[in-house]
């Protein structure tokens, strides 16, 4: 028989039952829409949260004080007296004879629940006690006024950058706000600029947030003592060197805390540690998901098998009388065969398109929720689908064949 | 004409054993015949006798246990399952009692089965339309078979038993499940094709009268031949 006799009896004997070709079709569509959604929606988390890591700044490593090494690297020599990142610290890194690799530096401290209050309205918020290089670092832009400036760090100045959405919160606008004065923790502050909103999701983003000069926030808001500082950002001269300015990162520190090697009281990361942690992250979540979506594929596949088997019983007396007109072992496995992969093989390009309206669907949930994903149906994940649903069909599709190939002309004849 | 001389079927101590659980069931014994080409043979004997086992085996859709089974002077019964698929598509057609149509298809389709197996691709329409015409029923081409009489459904069974012009037609019962009217119709069509073809016809049937329409009866009792009228 020729291929396109093949597909025709195939269509015609699968149209015989639509009930039951759909229904069996259906638990292959699921399958398939379930992994092509969670690949989706787990390939759009990783795309978020790598723009999100991106949009922190380039090229950038964080200091904070403690030791990663427990965590990190299995380690078990635990770090007594930790000694906190100072203002000091982060002067060294910027020794360009020890410390080439490094551009710029941006020693912060943070602190939450400030109360905010302008305007009769009254929030709490995080307020970053920064340096003036730290707008550069950060990649924070403007839409209205200016950083603060060294000068006005050293006097003291009681300036504020005050991010979008505590603006509108406080004085319902993000526009017009240079000159207003915001009250934090009682103090009062001048508003000498708005930050760019850089989105929900973003990490550490400043959206929510006031940045305040380092030396007004150490005296008047969050009070630290001496030159204690909670993280030190590092911007490295370009991609390549981000590993050497971490070597010199850890160089630098440890001298200046008398520390050996392997019992830093401090740690370094890079945007690609975070990077690739988040990838691994969502990459074992991805494939946990769509793992679990594979099992439902298995049970469609399964399904197959099950309406094949009773097919194949159903319809003894006619391969019987098949086998009596001439069709050989081969053309009756062939007529069943292509019946599951074409049920597997339909319900696998269905199960394609729903799953992509599954995971459009999402996003534009998640958006309306105001988290940025945007699901990504990956030509590979279509691919895999594809093959994967034409395998099971296939597969569970290969003992029926055989069993109704093998059936003897004459006991097929005679069944009742 | 070596093969118009030549019997259509040889057979020659055949016999045919069932395992049943602990007993053999011996269904066919030492049964030697022959059949000329162009042949009306009936074959008739009750039930259990064994004709349905002799008709399967000589229309190769079973082999014998022993003895051995010429066909057109070729010996059948050592060949494998898909050399006698090819046999019975070029060289036998079989017409059953309950017809075995495909219900979801066409007259024209079931005719057209056959050659659908055909090792040679052939022009299916024009020949299935031909052989239906042969049967009388060429209004009837598109139509399915339960929306055919009984009579006519058998029809259908005997176009695509003649689609492959094969030297033997082989009919089960081909009047059980027919009026005796539609019946007797069916055996003139079966007679008329037998002498227009030359295609030798065997008829398996427990009725007498259909039977004494043949040239020769061969009865079978207990698996073994009783009577061979020539």
């Amino acid at each position: 028989m020729n291929l396109k006799r093949i597909l025709l009896e195939t269509i015609r004997s699968l149209n015989s039952n639509k009930l039951r070709t759909s229904l069996t079709m259906l638990g292959i569509v699921i399958g398939v829409a379930a992994v092509i959604a969670m690949l989706a929606i787990g390939q759009g988390a990783q795309n978020s949260i790598t723009s999100s890591i991106n949009s922190i700044g380039s090229n950038i490593l964080f200091v904070s004080e403690g030791s990663s090494a427990r965590f990190f690297q299995g380690g078990t020599n635990v770090v007594r007296n930790i000694r906190p990142l100072t203002l000091l610290d982060a002067e060294a890194l910027l020794d360009a004879s020890q410390a080439p690799s490094i551009k710029a530096v941006a020693p912060v401290i943070q602190g939450s629940n400030i109360t905010a209050a302008a305007s009769g309205q009254k929030t709490t918020t995080t307020v970053l006690g920064v340096t003036s290089g730290y707008a550069s670092i950060r990649n924070e832009q403007l839409t209205e006024g200016a950083f603060f400036n060294d000068q006005q760090v050293n006097i003291h100045a009681r300036v504020a950058i005050i991010g979008p959405d505590l603006a509108t919160t406080l004085f319902g606008r993000t526009n017009n706000l240079v000159g207003s004065t915001l009250r934090l923790n009682g103090q009062t502050f001048t508003i000498i600029g708005t930050l760019k909103a850089k989105g929900g999701t973003s990490i550490g983003s400043s959206d929510n947030q006031v940045i305040i000069p380092f030396t007004t926030a150490r005296d008047r808001v969050i009070y630290r003592t001496g030159n204690a500082v909670d993280v030190i950002y590092v911007q490295a001269t370009d991609a390549n060197s981000v590993s050497e300015a971490n070597t010199q990162i850890s160089q630098i520190l440890r001298m200046k805390h008398h520390v050996k090697l392997g019992s830093e009281d401090f740690s370094v990361f890079s945007q690609q540690d975070l990077l690739s942690t988040a990838t691994s992250i969502t990459g074992i979540l991805t494939a946990f998901l769509g793992g679990i979506a594979a099992i439902s594929l298995l049970v469609g596949g399964i399904g197959i098998m099950n309406i094949m088997l009773v097919s194949v019983v159903e319809r003894t007396r006619e391969i019987g009388l098949r086998k009596a007109v001439g069709a050989r072992n081969r053309d009756i496995l062939v007529q069943f065969l292509s019946e599951s992969a074409f049920l597997s093989l339909l319900g696998g390009l269905i199960g394609i398109l729903l799953g992509w309206s599954i995971s459009m669907l999402i996003g534009k949930i998640a958006s309306l929720l105001g988290t940025t994903l945007n699901p990504m149906v990956s030509l590979n994940a279509v691919l895999l689908a594809t093959l994967f649903s034409a395998a099971v069909g296939l597969f569970f599709g290969i003992y029926p064949a055989r069993r109704a190939a093998n059936l003897q002309p004459v006991e097929a004849l005679r069944y009742e | 004409m070596i093969a118009a001389i030549e019997p259509v079927i040889q057979a020659k101590d055949l016999s045919k054993v069932y395992r049943m659980g602990e007993v053999d069931v011996h269904a066919l014994k030492d049964i030697s015949l022959h059949i000329k080409r162009g042949e009306s043979v009936a074959i008739m004997g009750p039930s259990g006798s064994g004709k349905s086992t002799l008709m399967n085996i000589l229309g190769c859709l079973d082999r014998p246990t022993s003895g051995d089974y010429f066909l057109e002077g070729v010996e059948v019964s050592g060949l494998s399952d898909d050399q006698l698929a090819g046999i019975r598509n070029q060289k036998i057609g079989f017409v059953f009692q309950s017809f075995n149509l495909l219900q979801r298809t066409s007259a024209l389709a079931n005719v057209e089965l056959p050659l659908n197996y055909a090792s040679q691709p052939t022009d299916g329409r024009d020949r299935a339309a031909e052989a239906l015409r042969a049967v009388g029923l060429e209004n009837r081409m598109k139509h399915r078979p339960a929306e055919l009489s009984g009579g006519e459904q058998q029809r259908v069974a005997i176009a695509r038993a003649l689609v492959n012009e094969p030297a033997i037609l082989m009919a089960d019962e081909p009047t059980g499940n027919l009026d005796s009217k539609a019946g007797q119709e069916i055996i003139n069509l079966l007679l008329k094709l037998n002498q227009e073809r030359d295609a030798t016809l065997i008829i398996i049937t427990h009725d007498q009268k259909v039977a004494a329409q043949t040239q020769r009866i061969i009865q079978i009792r207990d698996g073994m031949l009783e009577e061979n009228q020539l």
